[in-house]
């Protein structure tokens, strides 16, 4: 990075931190800090909604994703319009009816007080995990590539997020979210087009080649429960994680409720609906090219390169080195199979075009085997190596053969995905802590302002803790993945809840309880236990309908056990 | 400030009757509106399976 793009970077940072902390700094209602006064328009709600969801993470270690495994992420994503529609037509009506400020409000109408301070309670643990995660993960990777040190990148990227998200409360958030998406997507369209000018060969040749090493598999009917990604994966785990996800956890209640009528709040959750899927297939499809482009142009055996110098400086015998030379040869034998294939079948001879097709998926296979062999070799001189090297690809890929300017504009636009889903989630925690356990526990009657203060140094709290984790975090998964994880373990109990509160009117608050607990307990030990039992290695996915199920059939029976001694709450909003 | 523990319908709760129409030119209901979103989250799926199909 030169100067250019130093300006470009913390130029657009700073603006728009301070926009949001500008608009906002004379509010004093606990209405307004918490939901915005109610003002935001439907296309200001989508972009929020949208924009809150997509982290750095999405930005970072999606290309990566679409480099290593191509195009079948994009079914993780298959549930969520009919997810969407499901909560624009149920909860989203409840949730203004009952003018709550938390989703977890409506669990305290509808059983009783500890299954309202449950259900928050799971949002804070799962929510605070993955706050920590949004801003470790785009810290560690830029940290790396830039040169940068860890602790101080988070440290400052933290610190900018929680000063102007405890100034401004959810108006700053959904205000300044709307610009950080607008430099977000300027970045990754212009890295797109950029990229496919760069690309030495067609559009056409370049879909035959991703297609032919199975890049572009996006939808698979496979039935095999060990595969992560398929259709049936998306449709009923996608389906609970989304429902929980953006009916259920206050991050994202609290984007659309501070929309200025039900109908903004609803075609806001539309606008996603529509987009997401066309949106996460673009993004993984940047990774699918960037995987192309390295099939002309040699990449590093290791993206991280400040690890493999760290490693090659450390490296008795020299493995490394001798393993580099072997994944060069192997390189420049699989592009000039490449270049056979194309030619191939330019000239139209099918026969001479699997030849040379089958031959470069060999020629392949080889160069992965070597590549993974790097790695193990790494780590068994370093265990404490990072091993997921998927998340590094796309920012080698910028800083490597992007433009001056455009670099800084694609790491403004990675900063501003970061600040933009950790604002929305450090103002829902701060949201859910005043509102849920300080007023509801400690404090009944005070005024606005003090509610106000009160959010605002809960905010402040749950920013530091975020940050303590992200100091001390270290994750082995794919950081796109490990946040779907986090969510697939808290989440379905959470959704269990409200979809009971919904729909089943006959169980009341301590079966509700007492089975949200069990089914909680249940996928943790499903979680822990498929390290060690190979039978219960599933897609993680599945964890999101385990538990909503175990949940509700849970409580159904323990319902049934207590008979009238718990009784229902005797009218649920919902009827 | 309302209590914590206010009843369920709010003395300040939006009127609904102004939201039943979606006001939009083409999609007048809510249902047309979900419809035209199924529509399109189908189109998507049976795109990405043109794609996976054609280069499989």
């Amino acid at each position: 990075m030169n100067l250019l793009d130093f300006v470009v970077l913390i130029g657009s940072m700073v603006a728009i931190a301070a926009y949001g902390a500008w608009h906002t700094r004379r509010h004093r209602s606990l209405n307004h800090y918490l939901r915005g006064d109610e003002t935001v328009g439907w296309l200001t709600i989508g972009i929020s909604v949208a924009a809150t969801q997509a982290s750095a993470i999405t930005f970072i270690s999606t290309p990566g994703q679409g480099y290593e495994s191509g195009l079948d992420f994009v079914q993780n994503y298959f549930g969520m319009p009919l997810a969407l529609i499901l909560i624009a037509a149920v909860f989203l009506p409840i949730y203004r009816r009952l003018n709550v400020y938390t989703a977890y409000e409506y669990l305290g109408h509808r059983f009783d007080a500890r299954t309202r301070l449950l259900g928050a309670a799971l949002f804070l643990v799962s929510r605070g995990l993955a706050a920590g995660i949004t801003i470790y993960a785009p810290a560690i990777i830029l940290s790396t590539v830039l040169g940068w040190r860890l602790d101080l990148t988070i440290i400052l990227s933290g610190l900018l997020v929680i000063i102007y998200t405890v100034a401004g409360g959810s108006r700053a958030v959904t205000l300044t979210q709307k610009w950080q998406m607008a430099v977000i997507f300027g970045g990754m369209v212009a890295a797109f087009v950029i990229l496919l000018l760069k690309l030495p060969t067609s559009l056409g040749d370049a879909f035959t080649v991703a297609g032919g090493f199975q890049k572009l598999d996006a939808v698979s009917f496979s039935v095999d429960l060990h595969r992560r990604y398929t259709f049936w994966t998306g449709m009923l785990g996608g389906f609970f994680l989304s429902l929980s996800y953006f009916g259920t956890d206050q991050s994202q209640v609290q984007r659309y409720l501070s929309g200025s009528s039900l109908r903004e709040s609803r075609l806001g959750l539309m606008f996603n609906a529509v987009l997401k899927i066309p949106m996460q297939f673009f993004i993984l499809l940047l990774g699918v090219m960037v995987f192309v482009f390295y099939q002309f142009e040699q990449p590093p055996i290791f993206f991280n390169q400040s690890a493999w110098h760290e490693a090659v400086r450390h490296d008795p015998g020299d493995k490394l080195q001798a393993l580099q030379q072997e994944f060069a040869a192997a390189y420049a034998q699989k592009e000039q199979l490449i270049h056979q294939w194309l030619e191939a079948k330019h000239a139209g001879d099918g026969k001479a075009e699997a030849v040379a097709r089958t031959q470069a998926l060999a020629a392949l296979d080889h160069s992965d085997t070597v590549q993974a062999e790097a790695r193990s070799v790494m780590q068994k001189d370093d265990p404490g190596v990072q091993s997921n090297d998927a998340d590094y690809v796309f920012v080698t890929f910028i800083l490597g053969h992007l433009p001056h300017g455009l670099i800084g504009l694609l790491m403004a636009a990675f900063f501003a995905a970061a600040l933009q889903s950790k604002a929305a989630e450090l103002n829902a925690l701060g949201s859910v802590t005043t509102v849920d356990f300080y007023r509801h526990l400690l404090k009944r009657e005070a005024s606005d302002a003090h509610y106000v203060a009160a959010t605002k140094w809960f905010t402040l709290f749950w920013g530091l803790v975020a940050l303590a984790f992200a100091l001390f975090a270290n994750l082995v998964e794919n950081l796109i993945q490990a946040v779907n994880i986090v969510g697939s373990v808290f989440y379905p109990i959470v959704l269990a809840l409200f979809l009971v509160a919904f729909f089943i009117k006959r169980i009341g608050g301590t079966a509700m309880f007492w089975g949200a607990l069990s089914s909680q307990v249940l996928v943790l030990a499903l979680y822990f236990l498929h390290y060690r039992v190979p039978k219960l290695d599933f897609s993680y996915l599945w964890y999101n309908f385990i538990g909503c199920a175990a949940c509700v059939l849970l409580s159904l029976m323990i319902q049934a056990a207590l008979g009238a001694t718990d009784k229902p709450a005797p009218a649920s909003p919902a009827s | 400030m309302r209590s914590p523990e206010a009843s369920p319908v709010s003395v300040n709760t939006p009127p609904e009757n102004r939201d039943e129409l979606t006001s939009l030119p083409w999609l007048r209901t809510w249902r047309g509106v979900y419809l035209f979103v199924f529509g399109c989250f189908v189109l998507w799926v049976l795109l990405l399976l043109a794609l996976t199909m054609s280069y499989s």
